[in-house]
């Protein structure tokens, strides 16, 4: 079949040997089982991640609709009961159920994960891209990228909270600013291996513009490893925001979110542990999940891989 | 004599070495030092020298991948040098390349059909798509790939197949002139052979020019029409295949040609063994920069530095052993 094909296009083989039988493919083709059934067997680990995440994100979105209370509403008659039927994660020091405010908890979370990805990997792409292509820029912007990077990100992110006043929006915005360098320095590092690629020099060479180059040669090589740092970048901006929550400096105490659900239940820990344990096993089981995905991600977006997804 | 298609005169390339804190040069690497030749339409120069003579950064200077410190490059006789981006964009069709890794040479995100599309897009080479499609199909079956390659990513293919793609996109602007930088070095050598012909072919049928940078001095002479030896951003000595192959004149060809392995053991050597390494480009020697490893050199080599003239018409070479009539006292 491939003999056939890799002679010059006027000689076929089926000139030469017209008695030639047609004979069968000698690989017969491997039968890949399809479906969601096919996909759990290919990649385990990603849709281990994906059904978590989904729980996780129905749960966030739905939050009314699965047997919650208001999550804020205080009950000081009913406070510090263990998990029960009624209250399954118990209530905290002012009679909170725990339940709700863990399951309301998920959407700060979610939200502040995600948004903080997003906007995290624009700017970073954008500064990093800049700075591999504009020699002239590169060495001020990635000193000042350096400058930022040696704070640690929560101690950055904790001055920058407290420059400012509570709430969600300022909580994504100071993760941002603090993730910024890391998603800069990496997007800047793809872009100066890609534009050495003898393929650049072709293209160069065969004349296309340089917005040209970037969208089409640099840009697309670059989704890849961006991708799969937002991911991790998602989960480490969640960790961030519940350490921010737990210490005060972050989401404001009448939102529920897990880093404050566990503030409170701090004082109790050593004799009323489930208050901490509930969020704690969400925020852990939610960030293992991004990650999970972000590792599936890095091979399904390799199109070497790309059969395999 | 007609003009030659392309000329280079007295390139210079000078790398900043190191850059400090906020950017400033400190030292720097003269990669090419001063190269001047010519090659005329359809015809192949080879450029032969060891790793880090500055034959490939002679390649990338013509195709203008970096600006140049000082010296002329021409297309028939035009400045391309000292054009704008803008300006040399359209000129750029008449000289495409070819490289070594066939692997790192093709974007792994693009398929054949938007590889080979880029440059008959890029220079308007197509009216419409299906001529697009046509031309496409056309440069398939002009490098022998199979026929269904269009639709295909890179990583489907061999190495030799990712080479066959590379040389169709160099003949996908219908260039003039082809640098290839080391095109068949990575290939092994039963693949290395169909590229070579498939190189020699297209010359013929397209009336193609050649510039074929190389250390392999056997598919060199298998394929030149003219070679010119670099050292340490020099040319050393130019001239027709037959002369420089049969009666090299400068001490550091005939050691290159040595060098070169002899597919018989009994044949009878008289090999030149060079000593010590390539000094650094950094600080290159004064005067000519191969007399630290010259087994004839003389004092006047460590001050003067020698220029490239005729030996024998079309045959130059830059040696003081040369320039008087006859020294006498130094065997050939």
């Amino acid at each position: 079949m491939t003999i056939t094909a890799s002679l010059p296009a006027a000689i076929t083989a089926r000139d030469h040997y017209a008695a030639a039988p047609d004979l069968p493919d000698i690989h017969l083709p491997v039968r890949v089982r399809g479906g969601v059934a096919g996909f759990v067997f290919r990649q385990p680990t990603v849709a281990l991640g994906l059904f978590i995440l989904a729980i996780m994100l129905v749960l966030a979105v739905f939050a009314p609709w699965f047997g919650t209370l208001d999550p804020t509403a205080l009950a000081p008659a009913k406070r510090t009961r263990p998990p029960s039927m009624d209250f399954w994660f118990g209530t905290d020091a002012f009679g909170r159920d725990v339940y709700s405010r863990v399951i309301y908890g998920a959407r700060v979370s979610l939200v502040v994960g995600f948004a903080v990805a997003f906007f995290a990997s624009a700017i970073g792409l954008l500064i990093g891209l800049v700075s591999g292509y504009v020699r002239a820029f590169d060495s001020t912007i990635m000193r000042a990228m350096d400058g930022l990077m040696s704070i640690p990100p929560i101690l950055l992110a904790v001055a920058l909270m407290a420059l400012t006043r509570a709430s969600v929006q300022n909580v994504i915005l100071a993760i941002t600013i603090a993730e910024i360098p890391r998603v800069s320095r990496l997007v800047r590092g793809v872009v100066l291996s890609l534009r050495e690629q003898p393929y650049v020099d072709a293209a160069i060479a065969a004349g296309t513009t340089t917005p040209m180059i970037i969208k089409r040669h640099i840009l697309p090589n670059t989704l890849a490893p961006l991708t799969v740092q937002a991911t991790y970048i998602c989960g480490s901006a969640m960790i961030v925001e519940s350490i921010l929550s737990f210490i005060g400096a972050g989401t404001p105490p009448m939102i529920p979110s897990w880093g404050n659900i566990m503030a409170d239940g701090r004082a109790l820990w050593q004799v009323k542990p489930y208050i901490i344990f509930f969020p704690a096993v969400f925020l852990s089981l939610t960030v293992l999940a991004v990650n999970l995905l972000g590792d599936g991600l890095r091979d399904a977006l390799d199109p070497r891989m790309a059969k395999r997804l | 004599m007609t003009q030659p298609l392309l000329e280079v005169r007295n390139l210079k390339k000078h790398f900043p070495l190191r850059t400090t804190f906020f950017g400033g040069a400190q030292g720097v690497v003269h990669a090419v030092d001063g190269v001047s030749f010519s090659i005329a339409k359809g015809e192949t120069l080879a450029l032969v020298g060891e790793s880090g003579c500055g034959k490939s950064t002679v390649g990338r200077a013509i195709l203008r991948l970096f600006d140049i410190t000082s010296g002329e490059v021409l297309i028939e006789g035009r400045r391309i040098d000292d054009l704008t981006a803008g300006q040399l964009r359209p000129l750029r069709r008449r000289v495409q390349v070819v490289f070594q890794d066939p692997f790192s040479s093709l974007n792994p995100r693009m398929r054949v059909r938007d590889i080979l599309a880029e440059p008959i897009r890029n220079f308007g080479l197509a009216a419409s798509d299906a001529e697009l499609d046509k031309k496409i199909a056309d440069l398939i079956e002009i490098v022998r790939l199979p026929g269904d390659s269009a639709g295909r990513w890179p990583h489907e293919f061999s190495g030799g197949q990712r080479q066959r793609i590379g040389i169709a996109r160099a003949l996908a602007a219908a260039p003039d002139l082809i640098i290839c930088d080391e095109a068949v070095s990575a290939l092994d050598v039963s693949v290395k052979a169909q590229i070579v012909n498939l190189l020699q072919d297209l010359q013929r049928q397209l009336g193609l020019a050649l510039l074929f940078i190389s250390h392999d001095l056997a598919i060199v002479e298998h394929m030149t029409h003219r070679v010119a030896v670099m050292y340490l951003g020099r040319i050393v000595e130019m001239g027709p295949k037959q002369a420089i192959f049969a009666t090299p004149r400068h001490p550091y060809t005939k050691a290159l040609l040595s060098a070169v392995p002899v597919p018989d053991p009994e044949a009878p050597r008289n090999r030149t063994i060079l000593k010590g390494d390539v000094p650094s480009p950094i600080n290159p020697p004064p005067g000519c920069h191969f007399h630290t490893r010259c087994p004839v050199a003389m004092a006047r080599c460590r001050i003067e530095t020698p220029v490239l003239r005729d030996h024998e018409p079309d045959h130059s070479v830059a040696c003081h052993l040369y320039d008087a009539p006859t020294v006498g006292s130094v065997d050939g």
